[in-house]
C-alpha cells in the first residue's frame, strides 16, 4: 500500500542520507521523495511517498525513522485530510499543426507554459500526484522530449474530519 | 562522585582539538581507551603523551575495538576506541557492526584528513561516516571545533542511554590541531530533541500484563540481554520466584538468572534445551524482557509461541511488534519495568502442574554427550572441566562456532554479566580480544577465553598485547582442526562435502604462545585436561592451553533453519 509519510528532521549535513540509508537498508521501496526548510530555523521537512507491504512493515517504518537521532517526527499522514502538491516540469513536441489543440487540452488542468522554441512546448503543472499523471496521459500521444517531477509535498489542514484512522506509534 | 571526577569536571576546556578531546574524556570518567595511532590522529596521541589517560596499544584496530566491547560488556561502562583514518577507521567496521547488533555502548573517535581535503581522496582518506552509518547508533563529524565538546558529550549520553550503541565521531586533523578559543563556553545541557528514550512503563500496559499473567496456565519468561544492561537481575530473580514462573534466555541474555535456578530452563532457540523449547510451544503467556526475538531464538516464525499471548518489554519500541505479533507491549528499560510489575502484588498464577511437566521435561531429556574414553576429549568435557574448576564464576568469553554453543550449554553462570560473546553478528575473532578487555574491567576476575582454533587465528595477534600487559587471561582453544560449525552444517546439510571446512595445517599453539612469552600446554586427554586446566586456572600469568577434542562433534539439539522450535534434531531422551 502507498503511504505519505512527513518527518521533521534537524537540518544536519547528512541527514537525507540517513533517512534513505534506513529505507534501502530495511527494504522499504521509495516512490518519492522531496525535502525542503520549515518555518524554524534548522528544521527540514521530508515527505516522502513510500510503498509498504502491510501494517506491520508500516508500524516498523515509522518506528525506525523515528529512532533516527536527528529525526524529530514522523507522521504518517495518508488516512488524514490532506493538501498535497507535486510540481512538474514536461517538454512536449509541439510542431505549429498540434499546437491549438495541445493548448485546449491542458487548460483544465490549469498547466503553464514555461518555456517554448519551434517544436517543443514546456509546460509547467501543479497538483496532487493523479492530476499529474493524468495530464502525462493526456500529451503522452503528442510526444514527452523529457519530463521531470518534484516528488510530493503534503501539509494535513487544519480540519480534520472527525474520525481518522492512525496507526499507533507506540 | 569521587574527588577526581569532581576536579575533572572543574576543569574548563582549553589548548587544542585534540587537547579538548582528552580532557572530554577525563570528565566522562572514562579510565581507559583502546586504540591505535596514524597519521591522521598524530595530534591526539601527542596530546595523550601531555595528558594520560590509560591507552591500551592493541596489535590491530579490530583487536582493539572488540577488546573494548568486552570490556563494556562486563562493567556495563561506555567502551571507548580511537583509529587513524582510512584503513585504521575501516579496520574498526567489524566491531562497530558487532557491538550495534549486541547494543554495546562504545564510543569511537576516527581521526579523518583535514577538512581542506575532505572529497578529494586524499591519502588515507575515507568516508567513515558513510560507511558507518548504517552500522552504528549514530555518528558525527566535527566541523566547527566549537562544536567539539558537545559531540563528544552527545556522543557518550547516545551510546550509553536507552538502548545502547556505538557512535562514531569523526576528527579531521586540522581540527584536533586547531586551538580551542572559546574556553569561556558554558556547560551546556544536552539538547537532542529527537531522542529521548522512554524508560518508564505505561500503567496501562503493565496492568494488561498482570492480568495476562495471573490468568495464565502455563506462563514463561524469556529473558534476554536487557535484563543484563539494565542491571535487573536481582528483580528478575525476586519476580519470577515471587510468581513461579519458570525462566529461558536468549544466547546473549545468558547469566540474567543462575544457570542452576530451579526456575531456569536453559538457552531456547536454535542449540536451546529441549525443555526451553518446548517451553516457548507450549507456553499460554511468554513475557520477553529485553530480548529482540531474533532469529536464531525463533526458527520459523510461523511456529514460534503458537498459543502464547506475547508481552514484550524492550527499551526499544522498533523491537516490539517487529518480528512477533505482540499483544502487550512495554516500552521501557527492564529494570523499571520489573520494579512496576513487583509493585503491583497481583493474584499469582497456579503454575504447579506447568512446572512439573517442565521438569521432567529437563530430566528426562537433558542436554547430554556420549564420553568415550578412547576417543579422547570430547569439546562438551572441556566446558564442563572448566565450569567445575570455576565453580561457575568465571567471566568467559567466546568466539564463534560450536565452542561457542557448547559454552552456551555447558558453562552456568552463577552471576551476570560474565558472558562476553558475539551474537547478532556472530564475528570470528571477538573472544580473544574481548578477553583482555573484560580482564581489564575485571582485574581480579578468573577470565576464561573459549576459542576455537580457526577463530582464534583471526586475532591471535593480541597475543603480544597479552604479552605486554601480562593479565591472567586463560585462553583455551577448543581445537577440532576444523572449522567445526562450517563443517557440521555441510556434514547435516550437505551430504559431508566438507568444502574448505577441515584446515589442513595449523600452527603450534604452544610454540606460538612461547613466541609471545606466555606459558603454553597441550592437552590430549581428560587426565591431561584435569591436570593443566587447575594448574593454569590456579595462575597468575596468562596461560594457553591447546585442548585437543574430537573433530566430528556436533552442537545438539538443533533448530534447523527454516523449521520451527518443535521440530528439534538431536534430542534424545535418556
Ligand atoms: C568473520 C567470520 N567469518 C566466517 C564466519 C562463519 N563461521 C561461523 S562458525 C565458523 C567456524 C569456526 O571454526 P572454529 O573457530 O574452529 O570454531 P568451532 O566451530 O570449530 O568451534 C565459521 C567459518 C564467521 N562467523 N565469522
Amino acid at each position: 500500500m502507498k503511504r505519505i509519510i512527513t518527518t521533521t528532521v534537524i537540518n544536519q549535513s547528512g541527514v537525507l542520507n540517513r533517512v534513505t540509508g534506513l529505507l534501502m537498508k530495511r527494504q522499504f521501496n521509495i516512490e518519492s521523495i522531496s525535502v525542503g526548510h520549515t518555518e524554524q530555523p534548522g528544521m527540514s521537512k521530508m515527505t516522502f511517498v513510500v510503498n509498504v507491504e502491510d501494517k506491520e512493515k508500516l508500524e516498523q517504518l515509522l518506528k525506525q525513522l523515528q529512532k533516527q537521532i536527528d529525526v524529530i517526527k514522523v507522521n504518517d499522514i495518508t488516512d488524514k485530510a490532506v493538501v498535497m502538491r507535486e510540481l512538474a516540469l514536461i517538454k512536449v513536441v509541439t510542431p505549429p499543426s498540434v499546437r491549438n489543440e495541445i493548448y485546449s487540452i491542458v487548460e483544465p488542468f490549469r498547466a503553464t507554459v514555461v518555456d517554448m522554441s519551434k517544436n517543443v512546448t514546456t509546460f509547467q503543472v501543479t497538483g496532487d500526484p493523479e492530476k499529474i499523471e493524468a495530464f502525462i496521459d493526456l500529451v503522452k500521444p503528442y510526444g514527452i522530449k523529457e519530463l521531470t517531477r518534484t516528488g510530493v509535498s503534503a501539509f494535513v489542514r487544519e480540519t480534520q474530519k472527525p474520525y481518522t484512522a492512525q496507526l499507533s506509534i507506540l | 562522585m569521587n574527588a577526581s571526577l569532581t576536579e575533572a569536571t572543574d576543569l574548563k576546556l582549553k589548548g587544542s582539538g585534540a587537547d579538548i578531546l582528552i580532557q572530554s574524556l577525563k570528565q566522562q570518567g572514562v579510565e581507559m581507551v583502546f586504540g591505535y595511532p596514524g597519521g591522521a590522529v598524530l595530534p591526539i596521541y601527542d596530546a595523550l603523551h601531555r595528558n594520560p589517560i590509560k591507552h591500551i596499544l592493541a596489535r590491530h584496530e579490530q583487536g582493539a575495538i572488540h577488546a573494548a566491547e568486552g570490556y563494556a560488556r562486563v562493567s556495563g561502562k561506555t567502551g571507548v576506541v580511537i583509529a587513524t583514518s582510512g584503513p585504521g577507521a575501516t579496520n574498526l567496521v567489524t566491531g562497530i557492526a558487532d557491538a550495534m547488533l549486541d547494543s554495546l555502548p562504545l564510543v569511537i573517535f576516527t581521526g579523518q584528513v583535514a577538512t581542506t581535503v575532505i572529497g578529494t581522496d586524499a591519502f588515507q582518506e575515507a568516508d567513515i561516516l558513510g560507511i558507518t552509518q548504517p552500522i552504528t547508533k549514530h555518528n558525527y563529524q566535527v566541523k566547527n571545533i566549537e562544536d567539539f565538546p558537545r559531540i563528544i558529550k552527545e556522543a557518550f549520553h547516545i551510546a550509553s542511554t536507552g538502548r545502547p550503541g556505538p557512535v562514531v565521531v569523526d576528527i579531521p586533523k586540522d581540527i584536533s590541531n586547531e586551538l580551542f578559543l572559546n574556553n569561556s563556553m558554558e556547560d551546556e545541557e544536552i539538547n537532542l530533541p529527537g531522542y529521548q528514550p522512554t524508560t518508564k512503563p505505561n500503567y496501562l500496559q503493565i496492568q494488561k500484563a498482570v492480568k495476562a499473567l495471573s490468568n495464565a496456565k502455563k506462563p514463561l519468561i524469556l529473558a534476554g540481554a536487557g535484563v543484563l544492561t539494565a542491571k535487573a537481575s536481582t528483580e528478575l530473580k525476586e519476580f519470577v520466584e515471587r510468581y513461579q514462573i519458570p525462566v529461558t534466555n536468549t544466547l546473549l541474555g545468558l547469566g540474567s538468572i543462575a544457570g542452576n535456578h530451579n526456575l531456569f530452563l536453559g538457552m531456547a532457540g536454535m542449540h536451546g534445551t529441549y525443555t526451553a523449547n518446548t517451553a516457548i510451544c507450549e507456553c499460554d503467556v511468554l513475557m520477553n524482557i529485553g530480548a529482540r526475538f531474533d532469529d536464531r531464538l525463533t526458527g520459523n516464525l510461523a511456529h514460534f509461541a503458537p498459543n502464547a499471548k506475547v508481552i514484550h518489554i524492550d527499551i526499544d519500541p522498533a523491537e516490539i511488534g517487529k518480528n512477533v505479533p505482540t499483544a502487550i507491549p512495554i516500552v521501557a528499560d527492564a529494570k523499571e519495568a520489573l520494579l512496576e510489575l513487583l509493585k503491583q502484588n497481583f493474584e499469582k498464577p497456579d503454575t504447579v502442574e506447568w512446572l512439573k511437566t517442565l521438569s521432567e521435561n529437563s530430566m528426562n531429556f537433558p542436554l547430554q554427550y556420549k564420553a568415550d574414553k578412547l576417543r579422547g576429549i570430547l569439546p562438551q568435557q572441556a566446558i564442563e572441566l572448566i565450569h567445575r574448576l570455576t565453580k561457575g564464576d568465571a567471566v568467559v568469553t567466546t568466539d564463534v562456532g560450536q565452542h561457542q554453543m557448547w559454552a552456551a550449554q555447558y558453562y552456568s553462570f552463577n552471576h551476570p554479566n560474565n558472558w562476553v560473546t558475539s551474537g547478532g553478528l556472530g564475528t570470528m575473532g571477538f573472544g580473544f580480544p574481548a578477553a583482555i578487555g573484560a580482564q581489564l574491567a575485571k582485574p581480579d576476575a578468573k577470565v576464561i577465553s573459549i576459542v576455537g582454533d580457526a577463530g582464534f587465528q583471526m586475532t591471535m595477534q593480541e597475543l603480544s598485547l597479552l604479552q605486554e600487559l601480562r593479565l591472567p587471561v586463560k585462553i583455551v582453544i577448543i581445537n577440532n582442526r576444523c572449522l567445526g560449525m562450517v563443517r557440521q552444517w555441510q556434514e547435516t546439510f550437505y551430504e559431508e562435502r566438507y568444502s574448505q571446512s577441515l584446515i589442513p595445517v595449523q600452527p603450534d599453539f604452544v610454540k606460538l604462545a612461547e613466541a609471545y612469552d606466555i606459558q603454553g600446554y597441550k592437552v590430549e586427554t581428560m587426565e591431561e585436561a584435569e591436570e593443566v586446566f587447575a594448574k593454569a586456572f590456579n595462575s597468575n600469568e596468562p596461560v594457553l592451553i591447546d585442548c585437543r577434542v574430537t573433530q566430528l562433534e556436533n552442537v545438539y539439539p538443533m533448530v534447523s533453519p527454516g523449521t520451527g522450535l518443535h521440530e528439534m534434531i538431536g534430542v534424545k531422551g535418556v
